[in-house]
């Protein structure tokens, strides 16, 4: 199909502002809410996920995308026999839904961990906790991603 | 290639101490084109367990959505003297470690 | 009568003040630091969190490392660095007198490789030459920036502000359009800083690696639709010698975090 006057313009407005548009936004690909829903689905199976115990920080003005701090802390007095198994990390429009798994014990004395992300677009990000007790625990946060106005071309 | 690791050197016996531990990595995420249309192939670090004297403490499953140069921080008891060891594993034989020794009063 | 008013008005500008309209007076400088967030103060702060130290450590382990058919390290001229590096970078671009120019560190790292060591030049953003860049300029951290005091510079700086005065590119822009008129607003998302290239080369977080100060550059004009100089141009080290100059007084912060 030849390129429309209309979709022409969109594509140079689009370039025009950014000079180059950061990598991430050409992506064609796009993790959709029914690819988030079975990576989560893949990890918890039939269990009910309920909301609560887990705490997202992500910087309220992430400065760029392609680096985020992140820290996911839950509830948990992280004893023998109530401890937190594990932490699953999620989110809606980079092109996989998964962004890690990480895996703790009684003997992690907190609940806790940080890393730094990558997030294409302004989106959802899932965290899910599971407990020693086999019952899952989930937060979402709304993440905005302000798109940073000088970038270059991969090169 | 570079590893930088954070862990107290002495800790109390018991007491919760904090590990952070940053290492050299592209995370090449098989997403990204070059100029010409070419598909970058994936190069990630798929997975970082540390051990405390041998045991498995904390392990990450890590996806193309981790950053550059991964960065991850966890805690732990500090329950006697020894080392950690960290150990990342990734793409393409991908395989790098570093240790650090605490003494535990 | 009026246009000879204009031509004496144009005199006093071009005989008089030190400054150029528009210009950052010395106690109004601030670094892109003082632009970010908190989270992104923190990497830069924490040096087991700060992804530049990566390099820092790479460079360490080049700097004793022999090389180049003479079989010379860096050490073995130079000693430990922690002495004889401090407050190098902070004189960087400086004059060479066999080249009667401005060379930048990057520069001088590889005019050692070939004079001393014998050994080829690094490419321009290569990992080793970031690093051996980054691992000397950390040794001046917290050094005042007093680049371009060399008075042999003169011309050079001269001519590094003419081009950041210079509009260019489809967007007819110039580099003080937005960082000496415009800092401390926005630009889309983005802050816009003074453009005072204290930390280089540092860490961005769009780049997810080390970058020098000329890739930077050469970003912002491509970002304004001009043809970007080569690297090791000589416009672009006479760039660079203006930036660092009007960044007297800085302290050097390399490795930095900008986002």
């Amino acid at each position: 199909m030849p390129t429309t006057r209309r979709q022409f313009l969109t594509l140079a407005g689009s370039v025009t502002v950014a000079g180059t548009i950061p990598i991430v936004t050409l992506r064609p690909l796009e993790a959709t809410p029914a690819m988030l829903n079975a990576a989560i689905r893949n990890v918890v199976g039939e269990a009910p996920v309920r909301t609560g115990k887990v705490k997202l920080d992500i910087p309220p003005l992430v400065e760029n995308g392609n680096t985020v701090p992140m820290t996911v802390s839950v509830a948990s007095p992280m004893t023998a026999d109530d401890y937190v198994k594990s932490i699953h990390v999620f989110n809606e429009k980079n092109p996989q839904p998964n962004i890690g798994n990480f895996h703790l014990g009684p003997s992690s004395g907190r609940a806790q961990i940080s890393t730094r992300i990558r997030l294409a677009d302004t989106q959802k990000v899932v965290a899910i906790a599971r407990l020693s007790d086999d019952t899952f625990w989930q937060v979402t946060t709304e993440i905005v991603v302000t798109l940073a106005a000088c970038t270059e071309e991969i090169n | 290639m570079a590893a930088l690791i954070n862990v107290p050197t002495k800790a109390r016996r018991g007491e919760i101490i904090e590990i952070r531990t940053l290492t050299s990595h592209i995370m090449e995420t098989g997403f990204r084109h070059t100029a010409d249309g070419a598909l970058v192939p994936r190069d990630i670090i798929t997975s970082f367990t540390c051990r405390y004297n041998g045991t498995e403490i904390f392990r990450a499953d890590l996806f193309p959505a981790i950053a550059a140069n991964p960065y991850l921080s966890f805690f732990t008891v500090a329950k006697e003297s020894g080392k950690f060891e960290f150990e990342w594993i990734g793409d393409n034989g991908y395989s790098s470690s570093a240790s650090a020794s605490i003494t535990v009063e | 009568m009026s246009f000879w008013r204009a031509i004496a008005a144009a005199a006093l500008l071009a005989t008089g003040p030190a400054l150029l309209a528009g210009e950052i007076l010395p106690d109004a400088r601030r670094s892109g630091y003082s632009f970010m967030g908190p989270d992104t103060r923190a990497m830069q702060d924490d040096d087991t969190s700060n992804p530049g130290m990566l390099f820092v450590l790479d460079g360490e382990a080049l700097w004793t490392k022999r090389t180049g058919s003479a079989d010379k390290a860096c050490a073995d001229c130079h000693g430990d660095a922690r002495g004889s590096m401090k407050g190098v970078a902070a004189r960087y671009p400086a004059f060479d007198k066999a080249l009667a120019r401005p060379v930048t560190l990057d520069q001088r790292i590889n005019l050692c490789r070939s004079n001393h060591q014998q050994a080829p030049a690094l490419p321009y953003e290569s990992r080793d030459l970031l690093a051996l860049s980054a691992f000397v300029a950390h040794q001046s951290r917290g050094v005042a920036i007093t680049a371009g005091d060399d008075p042999q510079l003169k011309p050079f700086v001269d001519q590094g502000r003419d081009l950041f005065m210079q509009r260019e590119g489809q967007l007819n822009l110039a580099c003080t359009n937005c960082h000496d008129d415009n800092f401390n607003k926005r630009l889309a998302g983005a802050p816009i800083t003074q453009g005072q290239p204290t930390g280089y080369p540092l860490y961005r977080l769009e780049w997810q690696t080390l970058g020098s100060l000329e890739r930077r550059l050469r970003s912002c004009m491509t970002g304004v639709r001009a043809q970007a100089y080569d690297f090791g141009a000589p416009e672009l080290v006479a760039l660079e010698l203006y930036l660092m100059s009007r960044a007297h007084g800085l302290p050097m912060e390399t490795p930095a975090v900008r986002p």
